[in-house]
C-alpha cells in the first residue's frame, strides 16, 4: 500500500545524503499475472543493499545487479522480464507474467 | 532522478501531498505534477497533464496513453486515513499495524491516561472530544473511522460525525446487544437509514479474542472495504 513508497524514497534520500551511489527501480508495465503493480519501487545502493520490491522476489536479484551498473554508468535502463524472454534474461517470472522495470540513477 | 526531484518527493510525501512523477522512459527526463503545476525539465502537453491528474486522483500509476507509452506517471496519492476513537489496548496493536499497511493513523481519546505518548510511540494522538477532533480533521472519502471505547459518551459523537461524512468505512466495537442499544440511540438522533453503514460487530470474523487478533480483524475489514467496496 502507500506508506511503503515514502519509506523507500526516504531510504534513497538517506543513502544519497551518506554519499552512497543509489539507483531507483520502478515497475512501469505489467502483463498477465504479476505480483507488484506499476509504480512499485525498489531502491538499491552501491554496496548491493536494497529496500522495496518489483516482483514477489523472482527478479530482484537481477534488477539489483542491473542497478549496480546503472549506478556505475549514470544512465537509466529499461528492463523487461518474462517467461517468454529467457534468451535475453536468465531470470524468469515463475508466475508466468511479464514485467517492465525502469532503473534510473539518483543524482 | 535529479536530487531536487527526490527532495521534493520526500517532502511532499511527508506532508501527505498528492504528487505525480512523470518520466520519459527513453532518457529518464522527469517532471513533478502537484495537481496544478509542473516542475522539472520534462514538459507535458495539456492532454498529458490532464491524464496525469486523472491518474493521480484515481491513485493509479501507468504509462500515459496520451504519450503512446513514452511517458510513465507514478502517482503518489495521499494515503488513506484511519481515525481510531479510543486509545485502548486493541488500539495499541491496531495503530502500528495500520501504519505499516500504509494508513495515516490518528488516535482520538480525551482521556489523557489512555492517549499517552508512552502507550502510542510515534502515533498521532488527539486528546479532544471525538466530535471536535473529527471536525478538526475533516472526514473525506479516504477516511475510515473505528470506535473502540465501549463508552457511548465517546463512541456516539464519533459515529454521528462519521455517519454524516463520506468516510469509506465506519466500524464500532461491541457485541450485537450493545450494537442494538447503539442503533436505538442513534435512531433517536434521526440517523435512521445511515446507521446501516456501521460495521458492527467490527472486523472480519477470524475467531480471535486477543487485542492483537481483534486488531488484525479490524484492519483486514478496513482493507477489504477499501479495495472491494461495501457490497461485501
Amino acid at each position: 500500500m502507500t506508506a511503503e513508497p515514502s519509506d523507500i524514497l526516504e531510504q534513497a534520500k538517506r543513502w544519497r545524503e551518506a554519499g552512497r551511489g543509489v539507483a531507483l527501480a520502478t515497475v512501469v508495465g505489467t502483463w498477465g499475472s504479476s505480483p507488484r503493480q506499476p509504480g512499485s519501487h525498489l531502491v538499491v545502493e552501491q554496496g548491493g543493499e536494497f529496500v522495496g520490491s518489483v516482483s514477489g522476489g523472482c527478479i530482484e536479484g537481477a534488477v539489483v545487479s542491473e542497478a549496480l551498473q546503472v549506478i556505475a554508468e549514470g544512465r537509466p535502463r529499461l528492463l523487461e522480464f518474462g517467461v517468454s524472454n529467457e534468451q535475453a534474461w536468465e531470470v524468469g517470472l515463475a508466475c508466468g507474467g511479464k514485467v517492465q522495470v525502469f532503473v534510473e540513477p539518483v543524482e | 532522478m535529479k536530487r531536487a526531484v527526490l527532495e521534493r518527493l520526500a517532502t511532499g510525501r511527508a506532508a501527505k501531498q498528492p504528487l505525480s512523477l512523470v518520466t520519459r522512459l527513453a532518457d529518464g527526463a522527469q517532471c513533478l505534477w502537484d495537481s496544478r503545476h509542473r516542475q522539472g525539465e520534462l514538459s507535458l502537453t495539456p492532454q498529458q497533464a490532464a491524464e496525469v491528474q486523472s491518474l493521480l486522483v484515481a491513485g493509479r500509476s501507468a504509462p500515459l496513453a496520451t504519450s503512446g507509452g513514452a511517458l510513465f506517471a507514478r502517482s503518489y496519492a495521499a494515503p488513506p486515513r484511519l481515525l481510531v476513537v479510543g486509545a485502548v489496548h486493541v488500539t495499541q496493536f491496531l495503530a502500528p499495524m495500520a501504519a505499516l499497511a500504509g494508513f495515516e493513523v490518528v488516535v482520538i481519546d480525551p482521556r489523557r491516561a489512555f492517549a499517552s505518548e508512552a502507550r502510542f510511540p510515534g502515533i498521532t494522538l488527539i486528546t479532544e472530544w471525538p466530535d471536535q477532533a473529527l471536525a478538526q480533521i475533516g472526514l473525506d472519502a479516504h477516511s475510515a473511522v473505528v470506535t473502540l471505547t465501549h463508552d457511548p459518551k465517546l463512541d456516539d459523537p464519533a459515529l454521528v460525525a462519521a455517519l454524516n461524512s463520506p468516510a469509506f468505512y465506519i466500524g464500532a466495537l461491541g457485541n450485537p446487544r450493545t450494537h442494538a442499544k447503539r442503533v436505538a440511540r442513534l435512531s433517536e438522533r434521526g440517523l435512521g437509514e445511515l446507521i446501516g453503514r456501521i460495521h458492527a460487530p467490527v472486523g472480519l470474523d477470524l475467531g480471535g479474542r486477543s487485542p492483537a487478533e481483534i486488531a488484525v480483524s479490524v484492519l483486514a475489514q478496513v482493507i477489504q472495504i477499501r479495495n472491494r467496496g461495501a457490497t461485501q
